[in-house]
């Protein structure tokens, strides 16, 4: 008979969790990235896209968003702590040489400093949801659609912070370094991890891993940079034209 | 040729341990690392001195005794191969080579290089064996196994125990012993009777033993002296995964 109290958690389920978790946030990832790039539509598309995120449902779409992100983190969190603590338990003497035995070994830089990038992703987080999420949102001011809907203008409050200060799209950059680094070993170790990876498939799985993870860093890495670019060249409260704005932005990164 | 040696040396379990240097020559490259710790021992012997303890038992490789970290690798730089099939012609004569014991807290150090590896015994002790009355042999073709599976089962079964997937990996995790022994049950017709018991209690085992958790560097697979994939650790995931929805 199989008794319910072997099934407390073990380090197969945490395993289980910080795979799930981690594709999970991955995707959002993927919705986020897809979200952000109507910023290069313009004002109209941007805050059209924030009014639909925010009245999607009744409001109810973005809670049940907010909430499930935020339960994923934390449950990645703690799984991810809890394994890292493990390994200091597990090898109290270390060893005075440490080698790679090469081959199929996926161990590398990245790998062994999970813990470390997930930290810096974690600081990154708080400190963009405190920019853009806790903003004053009342100070950027609104605008009005031209179905006569008038909206918050978010797109003032992202492009303005992007434009005003190098510092910061620089942070962006380096977060996005970071981000970078945690999803080459991440994404394809997720999958390892939800024990969904076959014989046949790992070594595309390992590729694939590392080719979601650079395409999404990026996309990230790209977009504070070309808002940066095209500043002075368009007023954030100019009145939207897509067309306009693709064709400013073209000019600007590949001059004449 | 001649080598430097830099050897972990610890008396007792509890006593501190260091690393002693020593150098070595008229070593004949074709000679094996096993070998060349004999000739060490001889010397130390005539010497007065406490030759150094390590273990070994076949010496070619099936029996899963020897094991020694050489330059901080399981089972030295050759890969796909235990201690005992490591030559030294796989160094140069001058060489400074560093021999550490199997590290880990579920592998207490008995004595220099020798690791007490019961805690494997203990999690195979919790199911991996396959509890049917089997009576008299019967005709071996009577139970029809696809080839496929026989040999799937079989390169999870190729799995000698020798513990270098805990000292290679950088959390001294035991997931891809404990997923080869899990793995070539569930291939098999005679194991699927204990299959969702086997992994939830071999899983609470090799937790209790004081093993880390598995980040998935797969390091583990490039020390296995016989080349097991982290597919059978995917494949205990799989398997726990539906023993926990079995038992719901």
């Amino acid at each position: 008979m199989i008794n319910l109290q072997n099934i407390k958690i073990s380090s197969v389920t945490k395993k289980l969790l910080t795979g799930i978790t981690g594709l999970s946030l991955v995707l959002f990832l993927v919705a986020h990235l897809i979200g952000n790039l109507t910023l290069f539509a313009g004002p109209e598309v941007f805050n059209a896209y924030a009014q639909f995120l925010h009245h999607f449902m009744h409001g109810m779409f973005i809670r049940l968003a907010e909430f499930g992100l935020f339960s994923f983190f934390v449950i990645h969190i703690w799984s991810a702590v809890s394994v890292s603590l493990s390994k200091r338990k597990a090898r109290p003497s270390r060893y005075a040489v440490e080698g790679n035995a090469g081959g199929k070994s996926k161990k590398s830089l990245h790998s062994l400093n999970m813990i470390i990038s997930g930290s810096i992703i974690l600081l990154f987080v708080l400190v963009h949801l405190n920019h853009f999420k806790f903003a004053d949102h009342e100070a950027v001011g609104t605008m009005t659609l031209a179905n006569g809907v008038e909206v918050q203008n978010v797109y003032r409050l992202v492009v303005g912070s992007f434009q005003g200060n190098f510092g910061y799209v620089l942070f962006y950059m380096l977060a996005m370094g970071v981000l970078c680094s945690h999803l080459m070993h991440g994404v394809w170790s997720a999958v390892q991890s939800l024990g969904l990876a076959r014989p046949s498939t790992l070594p595309y799985l390992h590729i694939g891993g590392m080719a979601v993870a650079i395409a999404l860093a990026v996309g990230f890495f790209l977009l504070p940079l070309l808002i940066f670019m095209m500043r002075g060249t368009f007023d954030p409260n100019a009145m939207p034209d897509p067309v306009h704005h693709a064709s400013l932005l073209l000019n600007r990164l590949i001059p004449g | 040729m001649n080598v430097n040696l830099r050897i972990w040396r610890q008396p007792g379990p509890n006593a501190p341990g260091r690393l002693v240097d020593y150098s070595l020559d008229e070593i004949d490259p074709s000679q094996s690392f096993l070998e060349m710790l004999d000739k060490l021992n001889e010397k130390l012997i005539h010497e007065g001195q406490e030759p150094v303890a390590f273990e070994s038992d076949c010496r070619e490789g099936i029996c899963g005794n020897c094991g020694l970290v050489i330059n901080g690798i399981a089972h030295g730089p050759k890969g796909a191969c235990t201690t005992c099939e490591v030559r030294m012609r796989q160094f140069n004569s001058g060489d400074t080579i560093t021999v550490e014991p199997f590290r880990a807290k579920a592998f207490p150090l008995i004595k220099d290089l020798v690791v007490n590896r019961s805690a494997f015994d203990r999690i195979m002790s919790k199911g991996g064996f396959v509890a049917v009355n089997t009576g008299s042999a019967q005709d071996a073709n009577l139970i029809p196994i696809h080839k496929d599976d026989a040999e799937r089962a079989m390169d999870a079964a190729a799995c000698i125990g020798c513990g270098a997937c805990v000292a290679a990996c950088p959390n001294a995790s035991a997931s891809l012993f404990v997923g080869a022994k899990v793995s070539q049950f569930t291939w098999l017709p005679q194991g699927q009777v204990e299959r969702h018991t086997r992994v939830l209690k071999m899983v609470k085992q090799m937790d209790s033993e004081g093993f880390g958790d598995c980040s998935n560097h797969a390091e583990c697979e490039a020390a296995c002296p016989k080349e097991i994939s982290i597919s059978n650790i995917g494949r205990m995931r799989r398997e726990y995964t539906k023993a926990v929805f079995a038992a719901v």
